[in-house]
């Protein structure tokens, strides 16, 4: 798989290692009243969808940036990808 | 019809003319008591001790493909009851002695070839770890045997002992491990479940649940609405996406495992090896072919064949530990995917959901679990208690902290 990084252009994905779900950017609130449950739910549960996936993927044998990768997992094919920093103060605004 | 020496002479001197077809092909009926989603080996091996075991008379098999067409077809075979936790290892050692009775449970030609596995050892804190699982090995009675590098080397003189980064230390025995021909147990739990009255039903895939006021009424498929009063689901890879249809999330990643098969050679392996430091793992098959396999590739996956990098990775670990495997060749290699949970330990149980039960989390060491898995889910079914060997095997572990991590290394499934 070629992920097409968005700085460094099409890179092979074994320069990566992948982490899961890019939900899992979203660190529940610790002081929040269920947090517990929340925490629970964040560290253990996947949506595992077959089809559209967005996940992290940290490019360590390269610039060492997270990004954001969207890919079919019933094809492996690749639908873009994004800075996952980018994507976090994106949402953030 | 059953199989004997005396019907094999048999029909070997009149012409072959009475053997029967290995199962029926039944229409659905429009409700059983108990619906398995799944005809993989752990489905058809509940089917069968629902019908032998518990003496459930209106079960049925749905399966979407034909039988043996999932992960049950496609895995390397190794059965094995060498793990270390409480929470895991009597229940493989409850399968390995379902194993070595199967093939008389059964009436049916498993092949099961308890020809041992030895786990190598590189350095002395894994002899130490070794030598700690072999005592909770022989606490359950699976049997283990330290093995030294003298020995070892008389057994297996192919192996590379001076490997500059693994060199061979030693090694971690169990005799009573082995091999089993994988769709021999398909379809002798198939044929089993069959002959006591179970409905196995190919081409059917389940796309939805009846769900009423938190009970299960019976299952929606492509051949239409089929009732039940309790529904089990085992159908490996695909648990998260037939559960979303029940609207629940699992603590489990889709994920694609590969193997690989040499040329038929002669006898050269004696039994399972398996070198964990360089992700490679290799047997050789009664046809004689290597069969031999490595990690899972590492990222969520549905699409049942893998990418070249952990081709290239398994290859390297069989030249680094065998450099003879280079002079074979290869013939081919395939993927299949696991359902890898988040501690890396296997589901029996049930489901908030009143009547749907849970059979999932088997990664990539569910073949050796068939028949425990099979009777455990059949046991819950049937009696609405967990089995003992299967009691750790919990859904809400996660979340009280009773999680079964063998490898230690957390909720990180591609890891496992
Ligand atoms: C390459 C590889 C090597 C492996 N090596 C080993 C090994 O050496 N030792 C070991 O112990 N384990 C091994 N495993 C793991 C083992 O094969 C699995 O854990 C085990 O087979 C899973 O259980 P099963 O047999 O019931 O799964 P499957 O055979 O996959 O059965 C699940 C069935 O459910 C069906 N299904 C899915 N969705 C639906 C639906 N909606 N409706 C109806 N039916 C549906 C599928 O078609 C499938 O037939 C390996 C796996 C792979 C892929």
């Amino acid at each position: 798989m070629l992920i097409p990084h968005p700085l460094l252009g099409l890179r092979d994905s074994q320069e990566f290692t992948y982490l899961g779900d890019a939900n899992l950017m979203h660190r529940p609130d610790a002081t929040a009243e269920n947090a517990e449950a929340q925490f629970c739910d964040y560290v253990f549960q996947r949506e595992n969808p077959a089809g559209v996936h967005r996940e992290l993927w940290f490019h360590e044998q390269g610039d060492r940036s997270w990004l954001v990768v969207t890919r079919d997992t019933t094809t492996h094919e690749i639908l873009g990808a994004e800075l996952a920093s980018n994507v976090k103060l994106g949402a953030a605004e | 019809m059953k199989f004997s020496g005396f019907k094999v002479v048999k029909e070997a001197l009149t012409g072959h003319k009475g053997w029967t077809p290995l199962w029926r092909n039944p229409e659905p009926k429009p409700a059983y008591d108990i619906v398995i989603v799944g005809g993989g080996g752990h489905g058809l091996a509940t089917a069968f001790y629902l019908a032998k075991t518990f003496g459930e008379l209106k079960v049925a098999v749905l399966e979407k493909g034909w039988l043996g067409s999932g992960n049950i077809g496609r895995n390397t075979t190794i059965i094995r009851s060498n793990y270390l936790l409480p929470g895991n290892e009597p229940f493989y050692e409850f399968s390995m002695k379902l194993w070595e009775n199967l093939e008389q449970e059964t009436n049916f030609n498993s092949m099961v070839s308890q020809r041992g596995i030895i786990n190598l050892i590189h350095t002395d804190a894994q002899r130490d770890a070794y030598r700690r699982r072999g005592n909770a090995m022989m606490l359950v009675g699976a049997g283990a045997r330290l093995l030294s590098r003298d020995e070892l080397k008389g057994m297996v003189p192919f192996l590379n002992f001076d490997n500059a980064r693994f060199p061979i230390k030693g090694g971690l025995m169990q005799e009573r491990a082995g091999t089993a021909r994988h769709d021999g147990v398909v379809w002798g739990y198939a044929r089993g479940a069959d002959m006591r009255g179970v409905d196995i039903i190919q081409n059917c895939e389940v796309t939805g649940f009846k769900i009423e006021g938190g009970k299960v009424l019976g299952v929606e498929t492509s051949r239409g609405f089929i009732g039940a009063k309790k529904v089990g689901v085992a159908v490996a890879g695909s648990s998260g996406r037939v559960m979303a249809k029940a609207g629940m999330r699992l603590p489990i990643e889709s994920h694609v495992l590969q193997a690989f098969v040499s040329e038929g050679l002669k006898p050269t392996i004696p039994g399972v090896i398996t070198f964990g430091a360089g992700h490679f793992y290799v047997s050789q098959s009664d046809k004689g072919g290597l069969v031999f396999g490595g990690d899972i590739d590492g990222y969520n996956s549905y699409a049942q064949r893998g990418n070249l990098p952990v081709v290239e990775d398994v290859l390297e670990g069989g030249m680094a530990l065998m450099p003879m495997i280079g002079r074979a060749r290869l013939l081919r290699s395939w993927g299949g995917i696991m359902d890898m949970s988040m501690d890396g330990s296997p589901i029996i149980d049930q489901t908030h959901i009143d009547g749907l039960y849970l059979n999932a989390g088997w990664c990539y060491g569910g073949f050796k679990a068939t028949p425990a898995s099979g009777y455990a889910f059949a046991h819950l079914l049937a009696t609405g208690r967990p089995h003992e060997t299967a009691a750790a095997y919990r859904l809400d572990r996660f979340e009280r902290g009773y999680v079964i991590d063998e490898k230690g290394v957390g909720a990180q499934p591609n890891l496992h």
